[in-house]
């Protein structure tokens, strides 16, 4: 038993030496030039705490064969997954992170809890756990476009109010006293409702609302391993978890600031689809160009700014975007990168596909960075991007967007407005910047016209 | 009870270190911070590691639970450093 004590104190100071390691490492992650390191040092903390934890299980080959079978999968998928899949990828790995806290709390259920506080605390932990992982399936499908279901259909509204049932059965749960002979039913429908609720609290929210919404389920899977970590008395869990806890509740803040939109209103809300009676007669008529007349624009510009939407990556056109930005640049031509924080379905998306295209990331520039200087801009190329350029948002106090933090590309001299037809954003809002005086449209697939810009360069 | 204040505390400190380290970090760096800090919460491995195996049910959960959680940690580490290796300065 003395032997056992000790191995249990050896663990616990291997422990405190792993957080420090996922301290450090998380530190040096959000920075340029440390990340590569950050994210090593992390992966050592893991390392060291997964195998001093393996040094006196019980049952070796049962556990041994599940980290193998992890170890195949997880690396087979994130080997092989494309630059431009990675948002729906972060959402299954947390998922996989949220079932495992998940299980974890089922299992201590099982093997009785001997207080109250357990009790609470294992059914907290179940709830996010269990929230976190289906909800980031949901959300795993909406991002790869396998699950598209209206948000005023009717299965959509029986799983929201699924969600609030398990909301209300959670607190039933948390607060029902242990009474060993109802419990297995009891625990039985919170599991259920559990995951059911997950797939409701996600389903309703869009495309577009995903940055915020990825950002919540990675804390929430943080914040259930922390939970578990109090469960099993177990720091490094806790220091781990919480780390991730907050990462994910800065994100989270800094994505519905960047949407000028309370985390309320995204989740629960939604926008009011109010865009109807704003008709787009009264705007003008827009003005089309094509691939040469842009080029020969475009060749006589001496500043251009690039700014790149989720079109890009449905496009798959950032290495040709990359490209001629290239030559650009041997044509005497400043060009930079006007990335909003919340372009794309998960935040910093666009400077991921940018930096697969081989674009240095000093050139890539915040909203605040470009907006200032925007009038000396000759050319903002604008490639599948929408609500964060329109313009409505500071100038239409009456439209759901205004007062949203935008790139302001309307005050440059010449716009180019890519875009496949005249559809409106993820937000239904219809957007002025495609009749303003100085914006031309260049219809059609990204991809092919900027290939197109490429070639005329070339010749 | 006074083992759960404990760690209520180191709970609540780590949470605090925890904002006070990520405030700062640079919009390009969103992507890999989040797949980085995901690869993170795959530590409920430890926790899966020390579950009991006293049934078959409770040694399935515990099976699954383990392989959910490597899968997290493997497939969260390895796209990490596949992305960050992109990133490069002029």
């Amino acid at each position: 038993m003395e032997f056992m004590t000790e191995i249990s104190s050896i663990q616990n100071i291997i422990y405190i030496i792993s957080s420090i390691l996922f301290i450090t490492g998380i530190k040096m992650l959000g920075k340029e030039d440390t990340a590569v390191k950050g994210n090593f040092l992390s992966a050592l903390a893991m390392f060291i705490a997964v195998s001093v934890t393996l040094i006196d299980v019980i049952n070796p080959m049962v556990l041994l064969s599940g980290i193998a079978v992890g170890a195949v999968i997880g690396s087979a998928i994130a080997l092989r997954v494309k630059m431009t899949s990675i948002p729906e990828m972060v959402a299954l790995f947390n998922g996989f992170g949220g079932a495992a806290t998940f299980l974890i709390a089922w299992s201590e259920f099982n093997s009785i809890p001997d207080s109250l506080f357990q009790h609470i605390l294992i059914m907290i932990t179940i709830y996010i756990g269990g929230v976190t992982f289906t909800g980031s399936l949901i959300a795993y499908g909406k991002l790869s476009e396998k699950i598209s279901i209206a948000k005023t259909s009717i299965i959509t509204k029986v799983f929201t109010t699924l969600f609030y049932a398990s909301l209300v059965f959670l607190i039933f749960a948390i607060i029902q006293p242990v009474t060993p002979s109802v419990e297995f039913n009891f625990f039985t429908i919170l599991l259920a409702l559990t995951l059911l609720g997950g797939i409701g609290f996600v389903l309703p929210i869009g495309g577009g609302d995903m940055p915020v919404v990825i950002s919540l389920l990675n804390s929430f899977s943080g914040i259930a391993a922390a939970f578990a970590g109090l469960l099993l008395l177990n720091n490094v869990l806790i220091v781990a978890g919480s780390l991730v806890g907050a990462s994910g509740l800065i994100l989270t803040i800094i994505m519905a600031k960047a949407m000028n939109r309370s985390i309320n209103n995204i989740l629960f809300v939604g926008y009011a689809s109010s865009s109807s009676s704003t008709s787009s007669e009264e705007q003008g008529e827009v003005s089309p160009i094509s691939v040469s007349d842009a080029y020969l624009i475009l060749e006589s510009a001496s500043s251009v700014l690039i700014i790149p939407g989720y079109g890009m990556a449905v496009a798959q056109a950032q290495h040709v975007v990359r490209e001629l930005g290239e030559l650009l640049e041997e044509n005497g031509t400043e060009v930079k990168y006007g990335i909003h924080p919340v372009a794309g379905r998960m935040p910093g998306h666009m400077n991921v596909l940018l930096a697969e295209a081989n674009v240095p990331y000093d050139v890539l520039a915040e909203p605040d960075d470009v907006n200032p200087t925007m009038d000396v801009v000759d050319v903002a190329v604008v490639i599948g991007a929408n609500d964060v350029v329109n313009p409505s948002a500071t100038e239409e106090p009456g439209s759901p967007i205004y007062g949203m933090p935008i790139i302001e590309v309307h005050n440059a001299k010449t716009v180019f407005v890519l875009k496949r037809s005249m559809s409106s954003g993820f937000a239904g809002v219809q957007n002025p910047l495609f009749f303003k005086q100085n914006t031309r449209m260049l219809f059609g697939d990204a991809k092919e016209s900027i290939g197109g810009l490429v070639s005329e360069f070339k010749e | 009870m006074e083992t759960y204040v404990l760690l209520g505390f180191v709970l609540i400190l780590s949470i605090y270190l925890g904002l006070e380290l990520i405030a700062k970090v640079p919009s390009t760096l969103h992507t890999p911070l989040m797949s980085g800090a995901n690869a993170i919460s795959g530590i409920a491995l430890v926790g899966a590691l020390i579950l009991s195996t006293d049934s078959n049910l409770q040694t399935a959960i515990a099976f699954l639970a383990v392989t959910f959680a490597s899968i997290n940690v493997f497939g969260g580490y390895l796209v990490t450093n596949r992305m960050l290796k992109m990133f490069k300065k002029k």
